[in-house]
């Protein structure tokens, strides 16, 4: 017995322990949760006629895209945008900060005008190809316009014809800015200065870049509401996942012994660190995110079920522990790194071309891949080193071959 | 031993029969769409006394809408709320006068805020871009593949997990199980799943190849490698079966499709590997059985 390599192994799996007994909790409570496990804030628009504007159907649905659009500029994991009866539109929210705001904006009908001094309208929002917002010199914050090949022309056009005048840039009414004419601009850019903030200038350029909305909307009603799921299945299904986790351990640790103990170990150190990263990241958890999650779960067991199996399979061939463990994972680490890589790059496919649930489930799925090609190789090797280097036990059957040591060499295979 | 190769033409007739009765269904049967596909009703109520999910979904139950989507309106601390929204799918008129006065029976009087059509939540472009994205990926695996392994085995694992969106497909279709979004995320997990189980077993091809002497044949290398990764094979199929089928039993109602399409997928996957993926790749290589 080498009580330093044994007192190594103990140290570690015991902080490993320890710490996810301590953090799990708050860890898993401080994640942010999708509408689907959380609830959010549940808004009606109401869509209202105009003088001008009449509401019908296509207009209705055309509202619905372009809310649609805003929402998802504005970064918000897996919304539900639904239209309901004849002239409404059900937006739901996850937990988001500040509703107000984001509630303000969907309705905004967001027509952008470009004035000269007479009043007449040159340019309207439809000349716009894209509006970002930028950060000029001095920090100022200003929303930066690119017109389309017909609005290039009637700004240059436009700017021509008032050097030294001033012209108005103009959103619902309200004037934006005012700048006096320098010189024609012909380059198909412009800018509006004049916000207060860069979250102001970020607002405002996801409205130009979504459009205006057909007809005027507005807010009937809005109010915070439950998980989609079911308050009772997210429930219900938090304890199923516990007691499918559960089986997987206690599964481990049957078939593999101490060798399940650290594949154990290193899976709980896997669950915590998925779970630090999501939440520095600020990803949302959403059930397809969990479908991820019990995948890259799957695949860490697997990992450390395709190393055992080699071990076992050296120790059969008559190797003693220790060569065995080397070989074990030399062999074993080609087949997990091409079934990792494999999977992840399908994960980066989902990632890059899929929106909404497709993503969340991309994301955790990545995150988890990598996250557990650490623990279940690189963490199980070291821990399973100090153990068997500890010589705490040389037989075999401990680390969950069926055979002990002794009369390996009568059943060696082949 | 029990040869897989030898006795391919069991499997493949299995799934070939398998497959021609579920792609009949799809066309003729269809799919179930759910809410989120083909929108429903929306109904909004206003209970007098507090109520719980789980009391309002027993209703539902009874109607066989168990899993319509329930949301209170959020109350601190409390489980229990007044305020109730309920969406279904498309339901008859009777259907919801009579849902209605079961509510009104059993959870007490309650006034009707709104009762209105909703449309789907999810449209068809959802569905392109799960298409798109599956067969992007796809095209980059039969890449990878090939070049850490060789051509044939890129195609043999991919029809492998064609297969398995099949039949996952096939499922949905044949027991009229409702699809709804998380379907997509579902059948990407099985994707994912099926990929590995695969990989797994033509890794030991890979390896068996090198040491493959021309006097074996090579069936019979392909059958030792396909049984010296079985136990792996049964305990990671056991492992993750064993998770999925808690969540299915004991889930609840909302997600048991979710949970289903998971359960289909990675038996197929599991399948697919151990019994189709080895005599594929043979075949294609030009050999035949025993050889």
């Amino acid at each position: 017995m080498r009580w330093n390599e044994l007192g190594k192994f103990i140290i570690i799996a015991l902080a490993i322990i320890g710490g996810f007994c301590v953090y799990i909790q708050p860890l898993s409570n401080s994640i942010k949760q999708g509408l689907d496990l959380q609830g959010g804030t549940h808004v009606v628009l109401q869509a209202v006629d105009t003088p001008e504007l009449k509401v019908d159907d296509d207009a209705v649905n055309r509202s619905v895209k372009i809310i649609e659009r805003r929402v998802n500029e504005l970064g918000l994991t897996e919304p539900v945008i639904q239209r309901q009866g004849k002239d409404r539109i059900i937006v739901e929210l996850p937990g988001v900060k500040d509703p107000e705001k984001a509630i303000a904006m969907l309705g905004r009908t967001a027509m952008l005008n470009f004035k000269d001094m007479d009043g007449n309208t040159v340019l309207t929002g439809s000349d716009l190809k894209d509006a970002r917002a930028q950060i000029i010199n001095g920090g100022q914050a200003v929303v930066a316009l690119e017109f389309n090949e017909e609005g290039g022309k009637k700004f240059a056009n436009l700017t021509a014809r008032n050097i030294g005048r001033q012209i108005a840039i103009v959103l619902d009414g309200d004037v934006l800015t005012a700048p006096v004419v320098q010189e024609a601009i012909t380059g198909g850019h412009a800018q509006i200065s004049g916000s207060h903030s860069v979250e102001e200038a970020e607002h405002l350029a996801i409205l130009l870049r979504s459009g205006s909305l057909p007809v005027k909307i507005e807010v009937l009603e809005n109010r915070t509401v439950g998980p989609t799921l079911g308050q009772d299945s997210k429930e219900a299904s938090m304890k199923a996942f516990g007691i499918g986790v559960a089986g997987v351990f206690v599964f481990m640790l049957l078939f593999y012994r101490l060798a399940g103990v650290v594949a154990d170990v290193a899976l709980l150190l896997y669950v915590m660190l998925l779970l630090l990263v999501m939440r520095y990241l600020g990803a949302v958890l959403t059930l397809p995110g969990i479908a991820g999650i019990i995948l890259s779960v799957g695949m860490a067991v697997d990992a450390n079920v395709l190393i055992f199996e080699r071990f076992k399979e050296e120790i059969r061939h008559g190797k003693t522990l220790r060569s065995a463990m080397d070989a074990g994972f030399g062999r074993a680490i080609i087949t997990i790194f091409d079934s990792n890589i494999t999977t992840l790059m399908a994960a980066a496919v989902l990632f890059y071309l899929g929106t909404g649930p497709i993503r969340g489930f991309a994301v955790t799925l990545a995150l988890g891949v990598v996250l557990s090609m650490f623990t279940a190789v690189t963490v199980t090797k070291y821990l399973l080193r100090f153990l068997i280097y500890s010589k705490l036990t040389e037989n075999p059957i401990m680390y969950g071959t069926s055979t002990s040591k002794f009369n390996t060499t009568k059943e060696v295979q082949k | 031993m029990f040869s897989i190769v030898r006795n391919y033409k069991i499997f493949f007739t299995i799934t070939i029969l398998f497959l021609i009765v579920g792609f009949s269904s799809m066309v003729i049967k269809g799919f179930n769409m759910g809410i989120d596909f083909t929108g429903g009703s929306i109904m909004d109520l206003n209970f007098k006394n507090p109520v719980t999910v789980s009391e309002v979904r027993d209703v539902l139950k009874e109607h066989k809408l168990g899993n319509s989507i329930i949301q209170l309106e959020s109350v601190e601390g409390s489980d229990r709320a007044s305020g109730v929204l309920i969406r279904t799918g498309v339901i008859e008129e009777d259907v919801r006068r009579a849902v209605m006065a079961d509510m009104k029976q059993e959870l007490g009087e309650y006034q009707i805020q709104r009762v209105e059509q909703v449309g789907a939540t999810i449209g068809g472009e959802l569905i392109q871009q799960a298409v798109m994205a599956i067969v992007l990926s796809w095209i980059l695996m039969i890449i990878y593949i090939t070049m850490r392994f060789e051509f044939r085995f890129a195609i043999a694992a991919i029809i492998a997990l064609i297969i398995d969106v099949s039949v996952t497909l096939s499922y949905f279709s044949l027991l009229h199980v409702e699809m709804d979004s998380s379907f997509v995320a579902a059948l990407l997990t099985v994707v994912g799943y099926s990929i590995n189980g695969t990989i797994v077993i033509f890794d030991r091809i890979r390896e068996g190849l090198k040491v493959h002497r021309r006097s074996e044949s090579l069936s019979d290398m392909i059958d030792g490698c396909i049984w010296s990764t079985m136990t792996r094979s049964c305990y990671t199929v056991g492992t993750s079966l064993f998770a999925v089928v808690s969540i299915f039993l004991w889930g609840g109602e909302t997600i048991r499709n979710f949970s289903f399409a998971m359960l289909v997928g990675f038996s197929s996957g599991a399948y697919t590997s151990i019994f189709l993926a080895g005599p594929m790749w043979l075949f294609l290589r030009g050999k035949k059985a025993g050889e």
